[in-house]
């Protein structure tokens, strides 16, 4: 019996009159990539936006390897390992590339309640953080302010940032969105290539993506979850056809 | 092995404005006294010693809004708490620098503690209002202390001894003493920037909900920067206080606040010694308008707009715009 | 404490609840709309006042030179967006502290040069001049009341403009969804004119009121521009609404607040703490007001949504 790494039991939240998130009940299971799939509107992001604590649900459990994590703040979770991507790139643009790894670097390498040494010149946080920039491909642009990145880099250089806290949870919203051909090829890659190593939620709309990459799949229509199986299984569920692939989309 | 790319780039226009500008700065200051001696003007000393005493809270400021992105427009109030620390103190016959140096520091680290609790749970405009709104509140406190002087303000009967000595009441050596404390502030700044605080610190000012969601709780760092900048406020109100021989509430208010911003941007946000050229450069122009006309502040409310239309860098970016026509032809 | 006292406290109150409004109308417009901290809004209101005495001493009609001054006051207001405040839209804020700060040293002491420092003083109309006898003992002066009566009566024609017109209709878009607006194709740059000068003249309108009551004179801006600034801050930035009720709430805490303090803090500790400190407290207490509404909801009370 694989114990769940995330468990999310009746999710509630309502913005308003509207109900954003319907009782969603979702296991991820320790080494698995979980897609979350359905159409625009669904409460994808708002899920992911709860489970990573930047938005209270208004009832439910959510719990993360084992502790309660519905009432952490944000900055807790990812202390215990839980890391996300933004579905809008969300870098730090002043920084260079390096120094924004370093950062995600060091929220995990000691207190950085520290006022004298300086930052710039630490191997602890330098040398993990080039790795990790040659993982995504990013070494050659380390030294360039981040805003001055493309839209592809900038993709890599969060995802860099996602993998320097040592993820325990990688929470992806629409990684490939408005990549490129190429751009999404490499980001595959990397993703097939990180697979097994820790669980991750991947939300896309790229059924090529997620039909290649996930173990399991949940359907989120109306924050509702319609069906939660095997690729295999969601291909052929009639319901999930009628609400969403069947649709004609992408 | 892998190379660590040259990252900050190095480059000498950089160098001579990070580095050598600063230390000229501070040579600069060091001579004054001997510079006065000189030209026999007394009132340069006393000129660069109160720019001096501003310049620690405008240094401080630049901390909290240049590097932390936090517009705070209560500076003025930690200046006049640490003042008002050392003149209630006086008072009570207690005119000893040992204990109303620290105490003064202590009473605005003290406030800006509680009042960053309020404060940093708000974003944008309404924390500049909020802060506004807290050094309303001290403001109006000091004037209604009737026995520290209330609406007149307080006369301080002498300079603090120091150790039991009168040696702040030497000019010379209250202006090293003075020199000394905005080196130290200075230094302290930059060291804070550059240390794994100062890139958290900086790292909220472009992105607070990334370098929240990488781990780091937003709130406590942005705390410890407000505290850090109010208890420095702190130690120029003390040299204010010792320099004037005189505290009101008039050094806390809004509009006080206002001319510390000011004295910032007019250097250049987020440079710390930029904070310092402001200074001087406010307090010169107020010396040289006012002697123009009483009015001088005509002048000078239009010439702050023209520096927010087309200067917005204030000195060091035109300094910066000026090197880089000249490099490039 | 009696109750004549209590009542009449209540009506000034209410009295400088509705100035407020008046100011904080425009600000809380120009800001939610435009996203522009104008501090130089204090001003506005100053300079109604100035420019209603003058032209009083012109006409000597109190009508007309209320007219009059309006319209001195959008004049002066339009040059003054077209000439700096429309370069500053996509600036940040600290640029517009900073910018709107030197046209409030600008003005402050312009006035001086123009008016002299001396305060000035408007007469209330002649026929409008006394007091009404609301209750036995009880006169409270016809001025104030028309001052309630022009500042309810400004909020109704107000709220009656943002919900039920098309210019309103794009102000409270304008609110919430800037980008949107435009991108529909209106025309931005005079909705934004054309709040701003509404804001302008709300303000000069408050200090044409206020005028007769009050002596004119130089900053008198400023202690009002900050009591505006908390009324938006608690009420919600970009909600006329919002302003209205904190309005109301602030006038009545002040001016309350400022009669009884010292009553109610001598029943609790003594006569002679409470005369040290209740000032004091009496002054802050609107700040703590802010502090306590800003701990539980960092953006107001009634926030425009999308903030």
């Amino acid at each position: 019996m694989v114990e769940a790494v995330l468990r999310l039991e009746n999710l509630r939240k309502r913005f308003g009159g509207l109900v954003v998130t319907d009782n969603v009940t979702l296991d991820v299971l320790a080494g698995e990539l979980h897609a979350v799939i359905g159409p625009n509107g669904a409460g994808k992001t708002t899920l992911i936006n709860q489970i990573s604590g930047l938005l209270a649900c208004d009832a439910g459990r959510i719990s993360f390897g084992g502790h309660d994590i519905t009432h952490l703040p944000a900055h807790a979770r990812a202390g215990l390992g839980l890391a996300r991507s933004f579905q809008v790139s969300s870098v730090l643009p002043g920084f260079s590339a390096l120094e924004n790894v370093a950062l995600a670097v060091q929220a995990h390498t000691g207190s950085s309640f520290r006022f004298l040494r300086a930052v710039a010149g630490e191997a602890a946080l330098n040398e993990p953080a080039l790795a990790l920039l040659a993982q995504v491909g990013l070494s050659d642009i380390a030294g360039k302010p981040a805003a001055s990145l493309s839209h592809g880099e900038r993709r890599a250089l969060e995802l860099a940032m996602a993998l320097a806290t040592g993820p325990k949870l990688l929470l992806l919203d629409e990684p490939m969105a408005g990549a490129g051909r190429d751009e999404s090829a490499r980001l595959l890659r990397l993703l097939r290539a990180l697979k097994g190593r820790f669980p991750m939620v991947l939300i896309e709309h790229d059924m090529d993506t997620v039909f290649a990459l996930a173990d399991r799949i949940s359907v989120l229509v109306y924050g509702r979850v319609l069906a939660s199986g095997p690729p295999a299984q969601i291909r052929a569920d009639a319901r999930v056809l009628a609400a969403y692939l069947g649709d004609g989309t992408e | 092995m892998q190379r660590l790319p040259a990252l900050a780039g190095k480059l000498p226009a950089r160098f001579v404005e990070r580095e050598l500008l600063p230390i000229g700065i501070f040579v600069l200051l060091a001579l004054i006294p001997a510079l006065a001696r000189l030209l026999s003007e007394g009132y340069l000393l006393s000129l660069c010693g109160r720019m001096m005493i501003f310049a620690i809270a405008a240094v401080a400021l630049d901390l909290l809004v240049g590097y932390g992105g936090l517009i705070s427009f209560g500076q003025a109030a930690f200046i006049g708490l640490g003042a008002y620390a050392v003149g209630i103190l006086s008072v009570h016959g207690m005119g000893e620098a040992l204990i109303s140096l620290p105490a003064a520091i202590l009473a605005s680290a003290a406030f800006a503690l509680l009042t960053g609790f309020v404060c940093l749970r708000t974003k944008g405009v309404y924390f500049i209002m909020i802060t506004l709104a807290f050094g309303q509140m001290a403001f109006f406190t000091a004037s209604s202390l009737a026995p520290y002087g209330g609406d007149d303000g307080l006369t301080i009967a002498a300079r603090n001894t120091v150790a039991g000595t009168a040696v702040l009441r030497g000019e010379h050596l209250f202006y090293y003493l003075a020199f000394a404390c905005l080196l130290g502030t200075y230094v302290l700044c930059r060291v804070l920037v550059a240390s794994r605080f100062g890139r958290v610190f900086r790292g909220a000012k472009e992105n607070a909900l990334r370098v929240e969601t990488v781990g780091f709780d937003v709130f406590r760092f942005q705390l410890v920067g407000y505290v850090i900048t109010g208890a420095l406020a702190g130690l120029s109100g003390f040299l204010l206080a010792n320099a004037t021989e005189f505290v009101s509430p008039a050094y806390m208010s809004w509009q006080r606040s206002g001319e510390l911003i000011v004295m910032v941007i007019l250097g250049g946000l987020g440079s710390l010694h930029g904070a310092i050229l402001g200074t001087a450069c406010y307090l010169l122009l107020e010396q040289w308008l006012s002697g123009l006309t009483e009015n001088w502040k005509v002048i000078f409310g239009p010439l702050l707009v023209l520096v927010v239309l087309f200067a917005r860098g204030g000195l060091l970016g035109a300094y910066g715009k000026l090197v880089g026509r000249l490099r490039h032809g | 404490m009696s109750t004549a006292l209590l009542i009449v406290q209540i009506l000034n109150g209410l009295q400088l609840g509705v100035l407020l409004f008046l100011i904080a109308a425009g600000l809380t417009l120009v800001f939610g709309v435009m996203n522009f901290i104008n501090l130089a809004h204090g001003v506005q209101y100053m300079l109604g006042a100035y420019l209603a005495v003058t032209f009083y001493a012109v006409t000597e009609s109190f009508l007309l030179a209320t007219v009059l001054a309006l319209v001195a006051t959008l004049a002066f207001a339009l040059v003054l967006e077209l000439a700096v405040f429309r370069q500053l839209y996509d600036r940040d804020h600290l640029d517009h502290v900073i910018a709107t700060f030197g046209i409030i040293l600008f003005l402050n002491h312009g006035v001086k040069l123009v008016w002299g420092a001396a305060p000035l003083s408007l007469p209330i109309p002649q026929a409008l001049s006394g007091s009404v006898r609301l209750a036995d003992g009880l006169l409270y002066p016809w001025w104030r009341l028309v001052i309630i009566a022009a500042g309810l009566g400004t909020a109704g024609a107000l709220h009656a403009l943002i919900m039920h017109t098309r210019i309103g209709m794009l102000i409270r878009a304008g609110a919430t969804h800037g980008t949107m607006v435009s991108a529909l194709g209106v025309n931005i740059r005079r909705l934004f004119t054309l709040i701003f000068g509404l804001g302008a003249m709300l303000a000069g309108f408050a200090g044409i009121m206020i005028a007769p009551i009050l002596s004119v004179e130089p900053g008198m801006g400023d202690s009002v521009l900050i009591l505006a600034f908390v009324v938006i801050v608690v009420g919600g930035i970009g909600s006329v609404r919002g302003a209205f009720a904190a309005a109301l709430v602030i006038g009545l805490v002040d001016t309350l607040g400022r009669s009884f303090c010292v009553d109610i803090l001598r029943l609790m500790m003594g006569p002679s703490p409470a005369r040290t400190i209740g000032p004091a407290i009496a002054s802050m207490l609107i700040y703590l007001l802010m502090a306590g509404v800003l701990y539980f909801r960092p953006t107001g009370l009634f926030p425009a949504a999308g903030r």
